[in-house]
């Protein structure tokens, strides 16, 4: 046994260390590509225990990746350069609501969905909703900035935080920002951590901020027969003075796939599909909604539905909630992008994804928030076949140039990761990279803190193949 | 070999998998083992990797064999992972490499070969059942605690057997009931293997019920065992063996309706369809006998015969088997049933999708497991405070029994399959049916 290995079979116990392969493979994936098998899987239960595991991890030069429940789409919790991997999943699960601070604080452990639920016995809610919120923990989307449909309005986890108790890398404790909304003491070591996609240190516990809970929501439809006026719909909706929670999108080829997989009258002559929630008080919603239905009146969108009541609304949105199944069936492979572009440029970024699915022959779909420019461009394909797997690469690099070029960005709510590290000079220029690089360095200086990650590595290419 | 056993693990189906991980809340064993190894994700990775050539079938052991095969990731995964055929694929590479012992190979061959599927060593448990507990045998035991000291803790479930019907009243059983009118539908009953032994008494009542329903009801004499154990432990061939022989045993006469009062047993009868997928000789005739078969909740419901006559002022609540559950898809019936009994007051459980921990023999082999889940299960029991936990498989019944016990509720709490809260109430034919 190493000497590692002993040390932290000494602080942990056996049944919080794993060294058997069966287990080392369970933590060698997310839900992006890529297998990498970590030498030993330990589950930190506390803060003292990660900053002795920190300390183990820089005298004995091991690399140190946290992860939650694995749901990443970009590869953060991969642990590349092996070593240890904490998972963080099982640390008691608590949630403290200060209603009359409007926060929750919180462990990494507790799963989004269940802080949703806790702040919503006190009338409050926690905006920030990836569709993964019933299974991801709030650590992982705190490392990886996670958004979801609501970031039309509210924003994205960044958005919410307002403080951490962190581990560093050199296993000291410390603590950023606090429990009051304003906050302009020194840098923002809050916002810098969270998105640092578990580079910068581990996240022990974290104060969120929450707002009232809208007392209603209001759900529309509308299909327009091109894209371009799909596009006018919501400039003009967000221009108007009505600012929707949700604006969700679905291409043909998504309303297509979901009435073959489960026929639920969707207008599958549209070429665009548009779900749009309001929220707010009864009255302003209903005014609100008139307004928005004029909107697309003028344009001549065709159905329009607005749902009459609670069983209306949810028919409404599994459509949408079926896109994923639906398209699962096209081919096994998922490639989930989420290239971001201004909201003006997003008729263009639909034309440049339409010539890359013809020039790269692959099977391209697009969904997404579009109402804060977030789409998500998946390529369905088939990780056997090679060749195919080939195009798709190329296809996302495109994708990602087509973003940029357009004033977008790599990622709007899943992070870089080992997917898109490739492309970070793309986007922040060699200068804002290397200062990036050199608070990585400041921070890390052994460079343990889950390497590989968001930075590329020299020669690293975007590789969807056996990792 | 490389590529027999990516055939024989069902490989091709991994990649249906996404890894998105939605499968994870509702794992038991994830829930209660804490560690990915341990949930239908993880399971299915190992399964990859297995067939990849980059771990090997001693290390997929300990993870398939913790699976309780309860279904519950397949209700929620968003892809339609086809779960339940990597499971038992997986079950049976393991079952085919490994080395076992010679006691272990003839024992296996006992329980798989002759015990399960034979009416006669059913009869002989069933017998021996009643001898035991008549004789006094059970209360010295009791007495002397030897019973602690027998294997597989078995000690702890012969406390919880319901008390067996002796071998007159057994053998005096018809193998044709007619209801008082003209029959609604003509049924015919699997009687299941332990079901039939442990379980006499539940199965008379089922005839009972179906037969007040005004069903007719018959015995098909050369049924056996459904062979969910066999399937489960692996013993892919044997299953396959002793659905064939049902199939022909239950195509004998015509009926409506196979009806089966074991959530387990139900399972695999509605699986035999999709057992003999693409073969010419036995497709057919499998599908058709799945598409009959009808869990006794379903049909009581369905005929809508009964009227109770007396009131049973109790709280019930009710544990769904995940077979029932996850594979057959009943869930609306069992409650619709409890609803109608008067006086009972029906407190459904938080979680009564969680599994109970019986899953077959799942709490005999991975005794300390399955108690761990039982008492994530007990934990929602007491929190519903009940007098009574309605089940519909004699597993979870005998599981619960064991839950309650172990609690110490056994004064409070009592357990009972849902004929024997039926009959409580004292069902008699509808006036308006027998009309």
């Amino acid at each position: 046994m190493h000497e590692w290995e002993e040390q932290l079979r000494a602080l942990l116990s056996n049944k919080r260390v794993f060294t058997e392969l069966a287990d080392r493979y369970s933590y060698s994936f997310d839900a992006s590509f890529g297998e990498h098998l970590p030498e030993v899987v330990v589950q930190p239960k506390t803060t003292e225990e990660v900053q002795t595991i920190m300390k183990i991890a820089n005298q004995f030069g091991l690399a140190v990746t946290p992860r939650g429940q694995g749901t990443c789409l970009s590869g953060g919790p991969l642990p590349v350069h092996g070593g240890i991997l904490l998972d963080m999943a099982q640390w008691p699960k608590e949630i403290n609501v200060f209603a009359d601070d409007l926060i929750a604080v919180v462990t990494p452990s507790v799963l989004t969905a269940d802080i949703h639920a806790a702040a919503e016995n006190y009338g409050l809610m926690y905006p920030p909703d990836p569709s993964s919120a019933h299974v991801s923990t709030i650590g992982g989307n705190l490392a990886e900035n996670s958004g979801g449909p609501r970031g039309l309005k509210y924003g994205v986890t960044k958005d919410f935080v307002i403080g951490l108790e962190i581990v560093t890398p050199e296993g000291d404790v410390m603590h950023t920002g606090g429990r009051t909304i304003k906050n302009v003491t020194g840098y923002d070591l809050t916002k810098l951590l969270v998105g640092s996609e578990g580079t910068l240190g581990v996240i022990t516990k974290a104060t969120l901020k929450l707002v009232p809970k809208p007392p209603a929501v209001q759900t529309m439809m509308a299909a327009f027969t091109d894209m371009a006026t799909a596009g006018k719909a919501i400039s003009k909706t967000l221009t108007s003075g009505v600012l929707p929670a949700k604006m969700e999108f679905m291409d043909r080829a998504c309303i297509e796939a979901v009435e073959r997989y489960r026929p639920s009258g969707l207008p599958t002559a549209s070429e665009a599909l548009l779900l749009i929630e309001l929220d707010g008080h009864p009255e302003t919603i209903k005014l609100e909604a008139e307004q928005v239905k004029q909107i697309l009146v003028e344009l001549q969108a065709d159905p329009i539905i607005t749902a009459e009541s609670d069983e209306e609304a949810q028919k409404l949105w599994s459509a949408r909630k079926l896109v994923s199944p639906a398209i699962a069936t096209i081919k096994p492979t998922k490639i989930s992008e989420d290239a971001t572009v201004p909201r003006s440029r997003i008729p263009e970024m639909m034309d440049r994804l339409k010539q890359i699915k013809e020039e790269y022959q692959v099977e391209l779909v697009v969904f997404g928030h579009i109402g804060d420019g977030n789409l998500h461009p998946d390529i369905m394909c088939d990780q056997r076949d090679e060749e195919e797997m080939i195009r798709a690469e190329k296809a996302v690099a495109e994708i990602f140039r087509a973003a940029l070029e357009l004033g977008g960005t790599l990622s709007g709510e899943h992070g870089i990761g080992t997917m898109k590290a490739p492309f970070m000079e793309q986007e922040m220029g060699e200068v804002g990279v290397s200062m990036l690089k050199r608070i990585k360095e400041a921070w890390d200086p052994n460079n343990i803190m889950n390497p590989g990650k968001i930075f590329a590595e020299k020669g690293q290419k975007l590789v969807l193949r056996d990792g | 070999m490389a590529d027999t056993l990516k055939d024989m693990l069902r490989y091709d189906l991994t990649f249906d998998c996404v890894q998105c991980g939605y499968c994870l809340p509702v794992c038991p064993t994830y829930e209660t083992m804490e560690r990915e190894t341990h949930s239908p994700r993880g399971r299915i990775n190992l399964i990859k990797m297995v067939a990849e050539g980059k771990a090997s079938v001693e290390d997929l052991k300990q993870p398939i064999d913790k699976c309780l095969g309860c279904m519950a990731c397949t209700t929620v995964c968003p892809t339609d992972v086809q779960y339940g055929q990597l499971f038992e694929s997986a079950k049976h590479v393991i079952d085919e490499y490994e080395e076992k012992t010679f006691v272990q190979q003839k024992t296996e061959h006992f329980l798989f070969h002759s015990f399960f599927p034979s009416t006669a060593w059913m009869d002989q448990l069933g017998n021996a059942t009643w001898l035991y507990q008549v004789s006094g045998l059970q209360k010295a035991a009791r007495g002397l605690n030897v019973m602690s000291a027998a294997p597989l803790h078995l000690g702890k479930f012969e406390q919880v057997l319901p008390p067996a019907p002796s071998p007159k009243e057994r053998h005096a059983r018809k193998n044709r009931l007619h209801p008082d009118g003209p029959p609604k539908a003509v049924v015919a009953f699997f009687t299941g293997c332990v079901m039939d032994s442990v379980f006499f008494r539940q199965n008379e009542k089922t005839l009972e019920l179906l037969r007040l329903s005004g069903a007719e009801v018959q015995l098909p004499k050369t049924q056996t065992c459904c062979g969910a154990l066999h399937a489960h432990a692996g013993k892919e061939p044997e299953a396959l063996t002793l659905a064939k022989e049902n199939i022909q045993a239950f195509e004998e006469k015509p009926v409506d309706y196979i009806v089966n009062n074991a959530g387990g047993c139900g399972a695999q009868l509605h699986k035999y369809g999709e057992l003999f997928a693409g073969d010419p000789e036995w497709e057919q005739r499998a599908t058709a006998f799945s598409d009959k078969v009808r869990d006794i909740t379903e049909v009581l419901v369905e005929l809508d015969g009964l009227e109770f006559t007396e009131r049973v002022e109790e709280t019930y609540t009710y544990q769904p088997s995940c077979h029932m559950t996850n594979v057959q898809k009943v869930k609306e019936p069992p409650l619709q049933l409890i609803r109608s009994v008067p006086g009972v007051t029906l407190k459904e459980l938080d979680r009564p999708d969680f599994c109970c921990g019986s899953a077959g023999i799942y709490n005999i082999t991975q005794h300390e497991d399955a108690m761990d889940i039982l008492d994530v299960k007990m934990k929602d029991v007491k929190r519903q405070c009940p007098e009574g936990i309605v089940t519909t498989n004699p597993g979870c019944m005998l599981q619960m029994k064991l839950g309650v016990q172990r609690e110490g509720l056994e004064e409070e709490i009592d357990t009972v399959h849902i004929v024997d809260l039926l009959m409580k109430a004292k069902p008699v034919t509808k006036q308006a049916a027998k009309a």
